[in-house]
């Protein structure tokens, strides 16, 4: 974190100084390690190991908060008994579908009065079926199809949180007794899991466990909480939401969640990443994670509200949010007789993440791509697949603040360097529009605590740069103009946006306050709303993203709010504005016992004041304002009225933090450790290797190595993973060209052990090239101890760290680490597995010219690759 | 600027005394600011830092300091080497290996900087005047006065000064002279997140510092001490003091700095002397010859 968001550590090192204790477990000693009080190194890729241990600890040891566990979490529900664990069929759950390589999720639900899902009927449009059956018929099949494309698409983003499809009054256990309550199922999964495992897998020694085991349940409980902090290294695995459901356990049975100084925090990329998935740049969500509509079972309004709403919790008002957006969208376009224009929104037919993309540039169905601040040339895994999906578009737009790769791949690439591409050859034209910076446009940044803070434009952009707010709008202006006399359906729905925002400055870019005025939305008398309680589903609101109704309420832009932390309270809740409601603290009625007192005045957040009949405290109570903790819901209440009192996670079906989750991942309601897809090491803990249901690109260019005990696998013995430098920013856009940036850390570099170093003849300061089955790369060697050698399984690793910053335009230049990535993708959420892979390191440099492909393709004789190498389930 | 005119009268005291400063002595005082604001600089905690080098990029960018150089040194994350012209804050980087191969690695960061010595022997040995002291108490280089002749280099017991090659002046920093004259705060110590580098009246922060040091050894650092915070120290105390977590040496600090024209008056009078003798002799030679 001191790494890579140094301006957040400063909090950290405030906690410090205020005596908290700062573990840090990561595969090289870092910035934040030189601070922390504990560095524990692990094996890259190990963590549900690590973090699984943990939890087996404090099931064993009996360390878990019993009273929150029992209230606040589904520990004491009881699951059908069609569910089979891990435990029982040997590293996979019930539901695999061997052939389609995807779950049913039929068997992973809670017992209760109604079998058959609460909803979400369009992700299992077979339920009634029986799964993999024999004497299919061709209707099965074809269904069975869908299913897995639906499977391959995710949606694990759906929901947020994955609040469907949950039965919301289970049958249950509060002695946590029975065999099949999610505790003891819980508690068997990862008996496991023990000090001795985690050692072996992990890499991580007993004791230093025995001792992060000790601080972390010692600082838990109902005086002390525990936050998780943790990036990248988490998310981009095959089994990456894994890992964080993994933490999601951990907090959830120690009581961290809901409470202040609890909480699992995800630190980003970049700059309103959160920002990014609250009104999506992703393929598969609409505003506020309202699912894309799907081509199957989506198909009207009241289809799409049935499939995707869920009967109790603020889920069940997915109609209202979503017929407020359709009104945001088109306006006077959007009535009652139309479906809000429902039908003008796409549907979903797979998944279209950006690696399918590439694919599909590959085979030559898209045609043109936009580049807005991104640099895939180097930025994104396997990089050189993007560079040939580029070569074979027709046009490629690049919006950025220098000339990136992703600009210049066409002349001066390393495809053209190895003489595979002539520039004369590619029919791409490329336009490279100058953009402006952030200083030079005003807007919103969302930090991950889902904060707002407004940032004011201080100069015009210079020359011919501009926002990308101008150029979009721009850019429809034009499109619409151009379509204006057609009557063709297709066009209808870009001709009936709302597309009139006012310009501002000499330049006339379009204010952005007024793109927040969208955002937030208004009511039948055009006022702004104040909150997402007041969206109706009969079109007479509209609003742009539901979760964010309110940020401007009063018509007062309350991002933009900076009252200084001295003149109010310590929540701070007169500095920007956090989704929902100004909340700073999710799940917060968690932060109270369930008669409404606060689990302890240290840690008191929001409580009930029976008095006034409210709750009240320093946050905004993230709860039914008005209801009392006694409050149960009558039978066959629904939606907000179906909120008990005393369950504090209102927007899961049963009020619940999910300790098993029933729905919202496709693959696994609980964490396993699997294997990497590429590894030295075989699966010790399961016979499965892998992440059965992993997303395999498979393709000429991503060809994937052997792994474990497999032949071959010893030609990539060491382990490498990818990272950043406080110094640079992700691809390098926007500090490779900067030579105050660029002198402190001048070239691609990698760090290896003095062992390692020792072991394969690498000088500090000479050249090593770093080899996979994709590409070879070089870089300066830095030799250092704070890369440690594990011992895994009996042997000695050696781990190689990479920076990914570097590419070969800029003022500092190098290979980029993403030519070594392969595209095995997190099923969940299609994010490639670059922080953990198996390589070889030679010394010296790569080879010029078409021998880099010579060397690449005799590492995949010698390893005996072939277009079925690792793909195995 | 200041509230009276520093090049004419920087050098009274030292007319009479040979010296610019003495322990205890208030430097903006004896440089002839008779009524001048506290004396300000730095409290650079070291183990606070984390190595971010904000500090270094904010010195750069305000004070229009130029890059110098892309070379990947080696030396852990430190490609900046040293302080120099062209480098006024410097981030070192120190791993400590673990002695026995197991657990305790450490990397120590620190941010270097000019200490704006209570004697600054800088200002001492220019011959131009370009060298001044501030109402701040702060040491500064006028560039416009300056000469490029480099005694200020070989002068600094901390090796801070350093000549440029493109414009043949000596540059180090500021203490962002500028921004500090408008109430601001210097670059680096307002670009630090987290509050490694502390900025304000000298006689606050020395407090602080002491504190800290106490706070540390309580927690179980008995290796944290200061330096450059005592005024009986060999440059009268620096107006950038440090906390630090192992030997001055360590960070490529000189142990125990000595103002290098401490000895000055001294040699002089030898000299004086010396000279003084060697006429007497010449004349008692001649007066012996005309016998």
């Amino acid at each position: 974190m001191a790494e890579c968001h140094p301006v957040g550590f400063q909090w950290v090192m405030e906690a410090k100084a205020r005596g908290a204790t700062v573990i840090h477990v990561d595969p090289r000693f870092t910035r934040t390690s030189a601070v922390s009080d504990v560095y524990v190194p692990i094996r890259a890729g190990a963590d549900i190991a690590f973090v699984g241990g943990l939890i087996n600890y404090v099931l064993q040891n009996e360390r878990y908060f019993r009273d929150y566990v029992v209230a606040y979490t589904n520990a004491a529900t009881i699951l059908t008994e069609e569910f089979a664990d891990t435990e029982d069929l040997d590293g996979v759950f019930s539901g695999l579908n061997t052939e389609e390589r995807y779950y049913d999720f039929d068997t992973w639900r809670y017992q209760g009065a109604e079998v058959k899902p609460a909803s979400g009927e369009h992700t299992d449009p077979d339920a009634r079926q029986s799964h993999a059956g024999a004497g299919q018929s061709n209707g099965d099949r074809r269904r069975q199809a869908i299913r897995g494309n639906l499977r391959r698409a995710g949606r694990g983003e759906a929901h947020g949180s994955g609040g469907a499809a949950a039965h919301p009054k289970p049958d249950t256990d509060e002695t946590l007794q029975h065999p099949r309550c999610v505790f003891q199922v819980l508690k068997r999964h990862f008996a496991r899991y023990t000090p001795e495992l985690v050692e072996k897998v992990a890499g991580v020694p007993q004791d230093q466990f025995a001792r992060v085991c000790r601080l972390i349940t010692e600082n838990s409980g109902r005086d002390r909480t525990t936050a998780f902090v943790y990036s990248l290294g988490w998310t981009q695995h095959t089994v990456g939401v894994q890992y964080i459901r993994t933490a999601a356990i951990l907090q959830a049975l120690l009581g961290n969640m809901g409470r202040p100084g609890g909480g699992i925090l995800a630190l980003r990329g970049h700059a309103s990443i959160q920002g990014s998935t609250d009104i999506p740049t992703l393929f598969d969500l609409l505003p506020g994670y309202l699912p894309m509509p799907y081509a199957d079972g989506n198909d009207s309004l009241a289809d799409y509200v049935r499939a995707e709403s869920v009967q109790s919790g603020f889920w069940a008002n997915t109609r209202e949010y979503l017929v407020s957006l359709l009104k945001a969208w088109w306006g006077d376009a959007a009535t009652a007789g139309n479906d809000f224009c429902y039908d003008y929104l796409p549907r979903l037919t797979g998944s279209h993440s950006t690696y399918e993309t590439v694919l599909a540039q590959l085979d030559g169905t898209c045609k043109g791509y936009f580049l807005y601040g991104q640099n895939p040339a180097v930025g994104s895994a396997n990089a050189r697949m993007q560079r040939l999906g580029m070569a074979n578009l027709d046009w490629l737009v690049v919006r950025d603040l220098v000339m990136i790769e992703s600009a210049t791949w066409w002349k001066d690439g390393p495809e053209i360097q190895t003489g595979e591409m002539r520039t004369e050859d590619i029919g791409t034209e490329v336009f490279f529009l100058p953009v402006a910076a952030h200083t030079e446009k005003s807007g919103s940044f969302t930090n991950t605590q889902r904060l707002l803070q407004w940032h004011h434009q201080a100069v015009e952009p210079a020359g011919d740069a501009r926002s990308d707010l101008q150029f979009t709008y721009e850019l429809g202006r034009r499109i619409r103009a151009k379509l204006a006399a057609s009557q063709a359906g297709a066009d209808q729905p870009i001709l009936d946006l709302t597309w009139d925002y006012p310009t501002t400055g000499e330049l006339a870019e379009p204010d952005a306050d007024a793109v927040l005025a969208e955002i937030n939305g208004h009511g039948p008398d055009g006022q702004p709303l104040t909150s997402y309680t007041q969206l109706a589903a009969d079109g007479s609101t509209a609003c742009g993203c539901w979760i964010y109704c309110g940020v401007r309420a009063e018509g007062i832009n309350q991002a933009a709010r900076r009252r200084p932390w001295q003149e109010q309270s310590w929540v701070a809740p007169d500095w920007g504005w956090a989704w929902p409601a100004n909340r700073r603290v999710l799940y917060n009625r968690a932060s109270a016992d369930p008669q409404g007192k606060p689990w302890s005045e240290r840690k008191a957040l929001v409580w009930w004041d029976a008095d006034l009949g409210t709750w009240t405290g320093p946050d905004v109570p993230d709860f039914v304002a008005d209801r009392p903790p006694e409050y149960r819901p009558p039978d066959g209440a629904t939606g907000v009225a179906a909120i008990s009192g005393s369950h504090p996670f209102i927007m899961q079906a049963d009020g619940k933090a999910w300790l098993f989750a029933p729905a919202g991942l496709v693959d696994g309601p609980l964490p396993a450790h699997y294997e990497p897809q590429e590894s030295p090491f075989r699966n010790i803990v399961y016979g499965q290797q892998h992440n059965p249901v992993r997303q395999l690109i498979r393709h000429p260019e991503d060809r994937f190595q052997p792994s474990g005990s497999q032949p071959g696998s010893d030609v990539f013995p060491y382990v490498t993973t990818t990272y950043r430098l406080t110094e640079h920013h992700t691809a390098g856009g926007m500090s490779r060209f900067l030579p105050y940036l660029s002198e402190l850390q001048p070239e691609m570099f990698c760090e290896v052990s003095p062992q390692l170093a020792a072991e394969r003849g690498l000088e500090h300061l000479g050249w090593a090239t770093i080899i996979t089955a994709r590409a070879a790369i070089e870089a300066r060697v830095l030799v250092t101890e704070r890369i440690r050698p594990l011992e895994i399984q009996g042997r000695i690793l050696h781990q190689v760290g990479l920076p990914w910053h570097w590419g070969p335009n800029g003022y500092t230049t190098g290979d980029a680490a993403n030519e070594l990535a392969h595209l095995a993708l997190d099923p969940n959420v299609h994010i490639q597995e670059d922080k953990a892979m198996a390589c070889d390191i030679q010394p010296g440099r790569r080879p010029r010219g078409p021998a880099l492909r010579t060397l690449v393709r005799a590492y995949q004789d010698r390893a005996g690759i072939t277009d079925t190498t690792g793909t195995e389930m | 600027m200041g509230t009276t005119s520093p090049a004419t009268t920087r050098n009274l005291f030292e007319q009479e005394t040979g010296l610019t400063s003495g322990p205890g002595l208030d430097p903006s005082a004896v440089a002839g600011y008779p009524d001048h604001p506290p004396r300000v600089g730095f409290f650079t905690d070291t183990s606070v830092c984390i190595g971010c080098k904000a500090c270094e990029v904010a010195c750069k960018e305000w004070n229009n300091v130029p890059e110098d150089g892309l070379v990947l040194t080696g030396m852990s994350y430190d490609n900046t080497a040293d302080l120099s012209a062209s480098t006024w804050r410097h981030v070192a980087f120190i791993e400590q290996p673990a002695a026995d191969g197991d657990g305790d690695l450490r990397w120590l960061m620190a941010s270097n900087v000019c200490k704006h010595c209570s004697q600054a022997a800088c200002l001492d040995v220019c011959p131009t005047g370009a060298l001044m002291r501030t109402e701040f108490g702060t040491v500064v280089v006028q560039d416009d006065i300056c000469n490029g002749c480099g005694y200020c280099v070989s002068a600094c017991p901390f090796g801070v000064i350093g000549r440029s090659e493109t414009d043949g002046g000596a540059h180090k920093c500021t203490l962002c002279y500028d921004r500090i004259g408008d109430g601001l705060m210097p670059a680096c110590a307002k670009a630090c997140p987290t509050e490694s580098i502390q900025f304000g009246p000298l006689d606050e922060l020395r407090e602080r510092a002491h504190q800290r040091v106490a706070d540390l050894h309580t927690a179980g650092q008995p290796d944290a001490r200061l330096y450059g915070a005592d005024p009986a120290d060999g440059i009268g105390g620096a107006g950038a003091m440090f906390l630090l977590l192992d030997e001055p040496e360590v960070y490529g600090l000189p142990p125990d700095p000595v103002v290098t024209t401490r000895d000055l008056p001294r040699m002089w009078r030898h000299a004086a002397t010396a000279a003084g003798s060697i006429i007497a002799a010449v004349v008692v030679a001649c007066a012996g010859g005309r016998r």
